[in-house]
């Protein structure tokens, strides 16, 4: 399978790539490591006439400590991200749910910004960022701006990116030591989670996140505010699914996914109680 | 589109059409053969070479993506003639049945050994999460890549 013919733009810079999108608009598309992009073009359920690849601008691409969060260029591969120690000490469920994206091939290609910017809730990591209260610093042609991750998410595959802006930094609050779990339920280890949670607590909070229980990844907050009232943690995974709406498919039907969701919570919260 | 490519030490000045995935670039391009088309949707693995010394699904990545890089297929392990001891540990340990997915699961194995040379049981199988065997024959697969990393030592 081949995609339908495009144009390739290779910008030498993150200037020169938001010019090249305000110039084709809505026809161009970024590429960075292609693995959520590539896929729907050889499907032929993307077809974008411009190509922008932004895959060589190795200054956006980088893991840094600035205080109170850490910092990741939206270029950084997963693999960078499973194995970074910065990660792995002030944000291991990062870590570990970098880990957890398809295979090593894909994690060696894939970066942590095309997969929030593609906005998949199937995705770990958009919803595992979601859980950890992340920031997305994005560039357009009038200037940067930060989105909260709770705001990014607008639709099935859809963001608050315009099409000229370009995601640019991940900024990932620290755990402070906080308990955490990674739960992802599936049939083969390098698929899509039929359903997952990404969970930490501790430091007098709590953070849930579901993947691919709707068309956006979708912050539990019926669960973090149940455990911030005293329920106990059977008591509030009972509500993991309260603000989530599943769609039916070939792996599951949405009531499983529910049923999944509550299950799955409740083994995070408890990995994650200390 | 002009590219560079080095391909098992070769370098390859070529004209391709942005679309054109590694996979063809190499099979169809440079004959390369040995790197196989299976799902053909990143899931099996049959099309892993190496990119600038790391596993890919070939399949996954333009022609255009790899201008300037260095690309390892499984004929480009061979050095005088003598295999990579990765293709001696499957051949040893019949890490083989049918063979489709052989050069996918040795290049893969060889980038698990670089990035983890002395994996547990459980690494490797973990490791070769994207690689499918439809011989479903795993299990000498496993057994070829610990005895190669034993003898690495």
């Amino acid at each position: 399978m081949i995609p339908s013919l495009f144009d390739y733009k290779r910008a030498s810079s993150a200037a020169e790539a938001i010019s090249l999108v305000t110039e084709y608009g809505e026809d161009a598309k970024f590429l960075a490591g292609g693995h959520s992009l590539l896929p729907l073009m050889k499907l032929r359920l993307a077809a974008p006439s411009v190509l922008v690849d932004i895959g060589r601008l190795k200054d956006l691409s980088y893991i840094t400590d600035a205080g109170s969060y850490i910092a990741i260029g939206a270029l950084t591969r997963h693999m960078d991200v499973e194995t970074s120690p910065i990660v792995k000490q002030h944000v291991p469920l990062l870590a570990c749910a970098a880990g957890h994206v398809g295979d090593p091939q894909v994690r060696h290609r894939g970066t942590i910004g095309g997969s929030i910017a593609h906005a998949d809730s199937a995705s770990d990591l958009p919803a595992t960022t979601l859980a950890l209260g992340a920031t997305y610093v994005v560039q357009g042609a009038s200037g940067t701006r930060e989105i909260a991750a709770t705001d990014f998410y607008k639709g099935f595959l859809e963001s608050a990116l315009q099409p000229d802006e370009m995601l640019t930094e991940i900024r990932v609050p620290k755990m402070n030591g906080a308990g955490w779990s990674f739960q992802k339920f599936n049939r083969r280890a390098q698929d899509w989670a039929i359903v997952g949670v990404a969970a930490w607590r501790g430091n007098g909070g709590s953070g849930v996140a579901l993947v691919n229980m709707g068309s956006t990844p979708v912050l539990a907050t019926d669960v973090a505010t149940a455990l911030a009232s005293g329920a106990s943690v059977a008591d509030a995974a009972e509500l993991a699914a309260a603000q989530a709406d599943p769609q039916s498919d070939l792996n599951a039907s949405a009531e499983y996914r529910v049923h999944l969701a509550k299950v799955l919570v409740r083994r995070a919260l408890e990995e994650a109680t200390k | 589109m002009k590219i560079s490519v080095t391909v098992n030490g070769k370098t390859h000045e070529s004209d391709v059409e942005p679309r054109t995935l590694l996979v063809q670039y190499v099979r169809d391009d440079l004959g390369l053969t040995g790197t196989n088309i299976g799902c053909d949707t990143s899931s099996c693995g049959a099309c892993s070479l190496h990119l600038d010394g790391e596993a890919v699904k070939s399949c996954t990545v333009l022609a255009v993506q790899a201008d300037g890089s260095q690309v390892t297929t499984i004929e480009g392990l061979v050095t005088d003639g003598k295999m990579h001891p990765m293709q001696d540990a499957f051949m040893q340990n019949h890490g083989l049945q049918c063979g489709f997915c052989t050069p996918g699961m040795v290049m893969a194995a060889i980038s698990l050994l670089n990035e983890n040379p002395d994996p547990t049981e459980d690494e490797v199988r973990m490791g070769l999460e994207g690689n499918l065997c439809r011989c479903t024959g795993y299990h000498n697969i496993v057994q070829s890549i610990l005895a190669c990393a034993k003898g690495g030592k």
